[in-house]
């Protein structure tokens, strides 16, 4: 067969598989992402199915499935947002991201992998998935709720994090020293405050360049502006993500709103293509022997998640019953550890083994943090009714 | 009338939350998404931080709730402002859609000249328009809010229901 047929044959398949995989996850109130990365590992080498011929598209869909990922994150935010979200979670945030990258520093510590593989295990093990989270709240109706806004700026917290933390991971990844990676932090700390103190004065004049009338002008535009941008960020070694996300922050109003509405489509579709690349270069026969450790993580992260979330709401004054929704809310993780995850394997400066275990990580914690989500409220009240039952029991016997 | 302490949380990356807290400690609000969708929130009585409900609301039926709970308000304080005075009363009228004026205009009614009642105000989408002008136009879902003797409201009632 002609090679052309081939690709769009084999292209078309994964893409319908990913639709009814979807259509499965929704309705059975799960994320698609696990189901995504088990469709590429399916599909990838050593899986079921190999596929060989659609690499020269896949790779730079997902790279672009990457930075529209960040685009629309940056999007979501205002930068007034961030500085307030700043303000008022910071000491949350920082126990947020103490607590939860310990495990996975400490975890690949212990297997050996170095200071690099700490470095990124910890990030994966750390950031939260806001898509999922986000998704959860609206779902199960608890935008209303008075733990929201804290469960809300620690994610917005773990973004800013993000921000400083993949440059710093592209310059560790790149084989800079020590001093080198000083120079990236540097770096992006600058180009974030002066891309943050822009939007906030000038962000108008950034959403009058990118922003129009006609649909279709607006999508080329605000499409170009971020892979220029990502580009350029890529270039300046500040990454290319990091760079999309800053750009989302400066677009504000109006224009984010219609960005967003006109760019969901194309992100679903391409970090779809993401998800799948990431499973396909995943040998499904090199996780067994890492489930055990992705386990060990999973349950040390779920508790350390649920930590945080419980200390942040007790701080804002919230009830047990919301502190504890609070932190299983933000169990999930997701998109993000993934994106970790793959910049590391694709710098090749990791074990295979990382990504192995970053993919069963993520298919627990997608999978586990909605399910989290749900169940928490009914188990607390369990726990409390067992508790006060107890306690007239005793007073019954004394 | 007594003030309410009206709380305004953002929401981040979502809208904003603003609400308030009812006598008996529930609160009630709604939360506004940045896309301008509007949901009702109450608060659970066992666990004032959690919601009873969250409900979704279409502008039109946000406009439509607004005027239920605003318009016997504004009725009863006229009532009050208007005691004094033996035979006046206050009352609201709903402009149904489908009936004769739901499209047109106060001026096209000629209320005052048939009925000698006036229009005071107009409720619609939860704000209040106070003195239409007779080029002001009806819409289906406005409440009007109607000062005049007995018989005249009466009046009134039957000529925006049948023209």
């Amino acid at each position: 067969m002609e090679h052309t047929a081939l690709s769009l044959i084999q292209l078309g398949a994964v893409f319908f598989t990913l639709g009814v995989l979807g259509r499965l996850a929704g309705k059975i109130g799960l994320s698609p992402i696990p189901l995504y990365l088990l469709g590429g590992l399916a599909f990838g080498e050593g899986g079921l199915i190999p596929l060989g011929d659609i690499d020269a598209f896949t790779d730079l869909a997902s790279e672009i499935g990457v930075v529209l990922l960040l685009l629309l994150l940056g999007l979501e935010y205002s930068a007034a947002e961030l500085f307030t979200g700043l303000r008022r979670s910071w000491m949350a945030g920082l126990l947020d991201a103490v607590l939860n990258a310990a495990p996975g520093v400490a975890v690949a510590l212990l297997l050996g992998w170095g200071p690099i593989g700490a470095f990124v295990l910890g990030g994966i093990t750390y950031i939260s998935s806001s898509g999922i989270v986000a998704k959860v709240l609206g779902d199960l109706g608890r935008l209303g709720n008075r733990e929201t806004p804290v469960v809300l700026s620690i994610l917005v917290f773990e973004d800013l994090i993000m921000a400083l933390y993949l440059p710093i991971l592209t310059a560790v990844l790149g084989g800079i020293s020590f001093l080198g990676g000083l120079e990236a932090v540097g770096i992006s700390l600058a180009v974030i405050t002066v891309v943050l103190v822009v939007a906030l004065k000038y962000g108008r004049y950034v959403s009058a360049i990118v922003d129009s009338e006609d649909r279709e002008v607006f999508l080329l535009k605000i499409f170009g502006a971020a892979l220029l941008v990502a580009g350029l960020a890529s270039a300046m070694q500040v990454s290319a993500a990091v760079g999309a996300f800053l750009l989302g922050i400066a677009v504000s109003g109006s224009t984010a709103i219609n960005a967003t509405r006109l760019l969901e489509p194309l992100r679903d579709l391409f970090a779809a293509v993401f998800f799948v690349v990431f499973g396909l270069n995943t040998d499904p026969r090199s996780i067994p022997p890492v489930l055990g450790w992705a386990v060990v993580l999973a349950v040390a992260t779920t508790a350390t998640k649920i930590v945080t979330g419980w200390w942040a709401a007790r701080r804002a004054g919230i009830g047990r019953l919301g502190r504890a929704r609070a932190g299983a809310a933000l169990v999930a993780r997701g998109e993000f550890s993934i994106v970790i995850a793959g910049l590391a394997v694709a710098a090749g400066a990791v074990e295979g083994e990382l990504a192995a275990l970053a993919t069963a990580y993520v298919l627990l914690m997608a999978i586990t943090g909605p399910i989290a989500a749900r169940v928490v409220e009914p188990l607390v009240r369990l726990a409390q009714r067992g508790m006060t039952g107890l306690a007239r029991g005793a007073e019954g016997v004394s | 009338m007594e003030s309410v302490n009206v709380e305004v949380t953002p929401l981040p990356g979502i809208g904003v939350r603003k609400d308030f807290a009812l006598d008996n400690g529930r609160r009630v609000g709604v939360v506004t998404h940045r896309d301008g969708k509007i949901e009702l929130i109450v608060s659970k009585s066992d666990d004032p931080d959690a919601c009873l409900a969250s409900l979704p609301l279409t502008s039109d039926e946000a406009g439509a709730l607004a005027n239920l709970l605003g318009a016997p308000q504004l009725v009863a304080q006229l009532t009050e402002e208007h005691r004094e005075v033996p035979g006046i009363n206050t009352k609201q009228m709903t402009i149904k859609s489908g009936t004769p004026y739901d499209g047109r205009t106060l001026g096209d009614t000629a209320m005052r000249t048939r009925t000698g009642v006036s229009v005071v105000a107009v409720m619609r989408a939860g704000q209040v328009h106070p003195s239409p002008a007779p080029e002001f136009t009806f819409t289906a879902g406005d409440v009007l809010v109607v000062v005049g003797t007995a018989e005249g409201l009466e009046a009134a009632v039957k000529i925006l229901h049948h023209g």
